[in-house]
């Protein structure tokens, strides 16, 4: 995809770091801020996991066992979609990844703006202390928390949950999504203009490119997120606005179209730079350039762009127009086209090549193959017809987990095998890694897979109980859930394992099939990298 | 890796304590607006904003001191978290322009600089574009969709005080007008001071910079007039008013918003004011200037489309004027 640079000595000025508290705290260095992210990322992964492992709990059997309240159910199913995306998801791919490989993937020193690089990672923990708060304050007349919903829609997010909770929720993603802007701003300058020279848009690597057109949607969704947010902020508030309140003329569907105008883009947010690492993982792996270099590239940008304006497939059941419901089908179903463009040349990338299995790339194989499931299950949501049977049951949830949870939490995992060595200049155990993987990969579909019956025979979602006929599946779900837990364990156990034995690794560990330019640095890279920039030679090879 | 020196043209900063310190003041100024607006308990029925500003706000902030106060101390976080944003902001500000002067700006980074005003300035249109989506939804497609919407059809009576015609609007052509001029005219007198800076006039700079924010500070002035007005006239049972219907909420949201943003603007100046009256900028490198009027110039062109749509069209549209 690039070509090897030459110049021998892209080191550092000495590594000279700061003492403790600046390097972590006042920190410029896109690699320490990264660092950071995923970090930050993996507490909330934490977070997020715990509520819905006890979900999952309480929905092993019939009736109401784990669970005080109905109340306390919904407050957690909501949480744990708002942490799970604005705190564990976007932080570990854009934030960790993309702050860690963008830069020295595209030959540049550091990030375009250092300092406001640090000030979207310090917004985060102010935002998930703001949503830990709202555990703990007035919700609604049942209970402390919110339980409206990741989405947040009016009349539940309003005089549904008079109490301060839902506040602290609004604050605390307001402050998330600043964050998310500060980054995009952050990656498209640092993209743009800092790229070493040679490295023209067309011979930059894939990941850079995913994280490009994800700091775009990034950029253009959340401020309609955020003046959203706003209304539904003075719409709280007593003799305040009246935005969402039919009874002083408003519209309570238009939140959910701002809402989802955001919402859409976002999920592609979430699974573009997972993209970008599973292009170069399988690549390096297939000891092969990626199929079809530009299409990808581009086939990246036609998501971005056409995943802006197929916002309302999401709410099929408001009572739209039947016109209105054929565009956003049509519009949808084009999605398939671009993502189908990604699928094929990955597969194209493998055929013929010389693989080899190893973690990541167990990783990303079965995230291209969760993936499509998901996709597939996507296709028929779209249809606004099928929709209407399907809308908020577990087919939903099925479809979107296998996207989310196994599309980019795959991907981050991909990532984070394929980078782990680079990152931390240390070796992890195959054997440990390998059960990490299987666990993961069985759990998580023991967990999901069942839920397209239940969703097909209409168990609705976000209920805390369900008639005996569903008991079998969700049984087998909640099992799924005992391995994933099992998984993270033996994901925790390869950590620490690592960290103690401290095997070196090399600076191009995974041998030749690995050509983007952090392989020619250090394992790990010096504080400083490129004081010489890289020059990329000018090669038709991609 | 003991190494060699720099050889690329990068900034390369060292720690600087301002990010950190902003998710701190982030977080007091967060917990201010919650306890501020929402209260720690549940909401008692009192409008604490609204009555702040316009009605009796010295009496709930002596009330708030003392301890018995309705509004349960909330501005006290909210001003300290603001005191302590600014204070960031300062600190932060004073360090890009001694790098600035110090010469760390070269070439490229200049050009990163102006790429991430592009996409500042990017953003902060799409996040008007939430509030005139919301407008115009409200405006003309709230009928339309009236025909579709079982839920609007069986219940109109509760729908009956939309955006439809009949609803007063404010006047376009007083206020709005006055507003309107003021805002083109700083456009022209930031124009002069950018081409007196580069021509190294610097005290033509200096004159059409402080007319600029003294408009500035005009604009802000007549649209406080205009909301006091309003303020008094709703409560004489007069219309719109932020808590009668979904025009009032858009009008002063979206009006509301851009004022916020022009005040942005004018502290934007005044940092740029101060820089030039310290003997900064010059003649071929004054980009902090250059960003300040990018950002003048979006607030002025948000406020024609408000000027355009929320005014005129719906004095056009709507009935008497107020």
């Amino acid at each position: 995809m690039v070509a090897i640079p030459h110049g021998d000595d892209h080191g550092a000025y000495g590594d000279d770091k700061p003492g403790f508290f600046a390097r972590w705290f006042y920190s410029t260095n896109h690699k320490d801020i990264g660092t950071l992210y995923l970090i930050f990322g993996i507490i909330s992964g934490l977070i997020g996991g715990y509520l819905s492992f006890m979900m999952r709990m309480e929905l092993a059997a019939p009736g109401i066992s784990v669970f005080n309240s109905e109340h306390d159910y919904l407050v957690f199913a909501s949480m744990h979609g708002l942490i799970m995306i604005f705190f564990m998801v976007m932080p570990a791919l854009i934030g960790g990844f993309g702050n860690w490989f963008v830069p020295i993937m595209i030959g540049a020193p550091d990030m375009a703006f250092p300092r406001m690089n640090n000030l979207s990672f310090w917004l985060l923990p102010t935002a998930l202390i703001c949503l830990l708060i709202s555990f703990l304050v007035p919700g609604s007349a049942s209970g402390d928390g919110f339980g409206g919903g990741w989405v947040m829609y009016p009349p539940l997010s309003t005089s549904g949950s008079p109490g301060p909770a839902f506040d602290f929720i609004i604050i605390g993603l307001l402050a998330a999504g600043f964050s998310s802007i500060f980054g995009a701003i952050n990656f498209i300058t640092t993209i743009l203009n800092m790229r070493a020279p040679g490295m023209t848009m067309h011979k930059m690597p894939l990941f850079a490119w995913a994280v490009l057109v994800t700091a775009f949607l990034l950029l253009l969704a959340l401020p309609v997120l955020a003046a959203s947010l706003f209304m539904l902020f003075t719409d709280r508030i007593d003799g305040g606005t009246g935005f969402f309140d039919p009874a002083m003329g408003g519209d309570p569907e238009m939140f959910q179209h701002l809402f989802w105008f955001f919402g859409h883009p976002e999920v592609y947010i979430m699974i573009l730079p997972a993209f970008g690492i599973v292009s170069h993982v399988v690549s390096t792996f297939s000891k092969k350039p990626v199929f079809g270099y530009l299409g990808m590239a581009y086939a990246m940008v036609a998501i971005g762009v056409v995943g802006f304006v197929v916002w309302a497939h999401h709410m099929y059941t408001v009572g739209m127009d039947v016109d209105l419901k054929a565009y956003f089908l049509a519009a949808t179903l084009v999605i398939a086209v671009p993502t189908g463009v990604k699928i094929f040349s990955w597969l194209a990338t493998m055929w013929g090549g010389s693989i080899t299995y190893t973690i990541p790339m167990q990783w990303a194989l079965a995230f291209i193959f969760l993936f499509v499931v998901g996709g597939v299950t996507g296709v028929m949501l779209a249809n606004a017809g099928v929709d209407v049977a399907l809308h908020d049951t577990y087919y939903v949830v099925a479809h979107f987990h296998y996207v989310l949870s196994m599309g980019a939490v795959f991907g981050i995992f991909c990532g984070f095998y394929y980078w782990f060595g680079k990152m931390s200049g240390y070796l992890y155990n195959k054997w440990l890694a390998a059960a990490h993987f299987w666990l993961f990969f069985i759990g998580v579909n023991v967990i999901f897979f069942p839920q397209h019956f239940l969703g097909l025979n209409s168990m609705p979602r976000r209920y805390i109980d369900y008639p005996a006929e569903f008991e079998l599946w969700n049984q087998v779900s909640s099992a799924g859930a005992l391995i994933t837990l099992a998984g993270v364990a033996a994901f925790f156990v390869m950590l620490i394992e690592a960290f103690i034995r401290k095997r070196p690794a090399s600076d191009s560990y995974w041998g030749e099939g690995a050509t983007t330019l952090e392989w020619t640095l250090p394992s790990p890279p010096p504080y400083h990298q490129f004081n010489t920039l890289p020059r990329i030679e000018d090669t038709d090879e991609h | 890796m003991a190494g060699h020196a720099v050889e690329h043209d990068y900034h390369l900063i060292p720690p600087s304590p301002w990010p950190f310190l902003s998710g701190v003041a982030c977080l007091v100024w967060g917990l201010g607006m919650v306890t501020f607006f929402a209260g720690l308990v549940d909401r008692t029925g009192e409008a604490p904003m609204m009555e702040w500003f316009f009605g009796n706000g010295l009496d709930t902030l002596k009330s708030s001191i003392v301890g018995d106060g309705s509004v349960s101390g909330g501005w006290f976080f909210l001003l300290i978290g603001s005191l302590f944003a600014a204070y960031v902001m300062y600190g932060w500000w004073k360090d890009v322009a001694a790098e600035s002067e110090a010469g760390d700006h070269t070439p490229v980074v200049d050009i990163g600089l102006r790429y991430g005003m592009i996409m500042f300035i990017m953003q902060e249109a799409m996040f008007f574009v939430g509030w005139f989506w919301m407008f115009f939804e409200l405006g003309l497609f709230h009928k339309v969709r009236a025909t579709w919407n079982p839920d609007i059809l069986e219940n109109a009576s509760e729908y009956a005080t939309s955006m439809a015609p009949g609803v007063t609007s404010v006047d376009a052509w007083h206020l709005p007008l006055m507003n309107t001029l003021i805002l083109l005219l700083s456009g022209t007198t930031i124009t002069w001071a950018h081409h007196a800076l580069m021509h190294g006039d610097r005290k033509g700079a200096k004159w059409g910079l402080f007319l600029t924010i003294a408009l500035g500070i005009l604009f802000t002035f007549v649209q406080m007039y205009e909301y006091a007005e309003l303020y008094h006239y709703s409560a004489e049972g007069g219309h719109p008013w932020i808590g009668a219907d979904a025009y009032g909420s858009a009008f002063f949201m979206a009006t509301g918003f851009h004022g916020l943003h022009v005040l942005i603007g004018t502290i934007f100046l005044v940092v740029c004011y101060a820089r030039l009256l310290r003997g900064g900028f010059r003649p071929e490198k004054h980009f902090g200037f250059e960003a300040a009027a990018w950002y003048w110039h979006f607030v002025d062109v948000v406020w024609l489309f408000l000027f355009a749509f929320v005014y005129v069209v719906f004095a056009l549209n709507g009935g008497g004027a107020h």
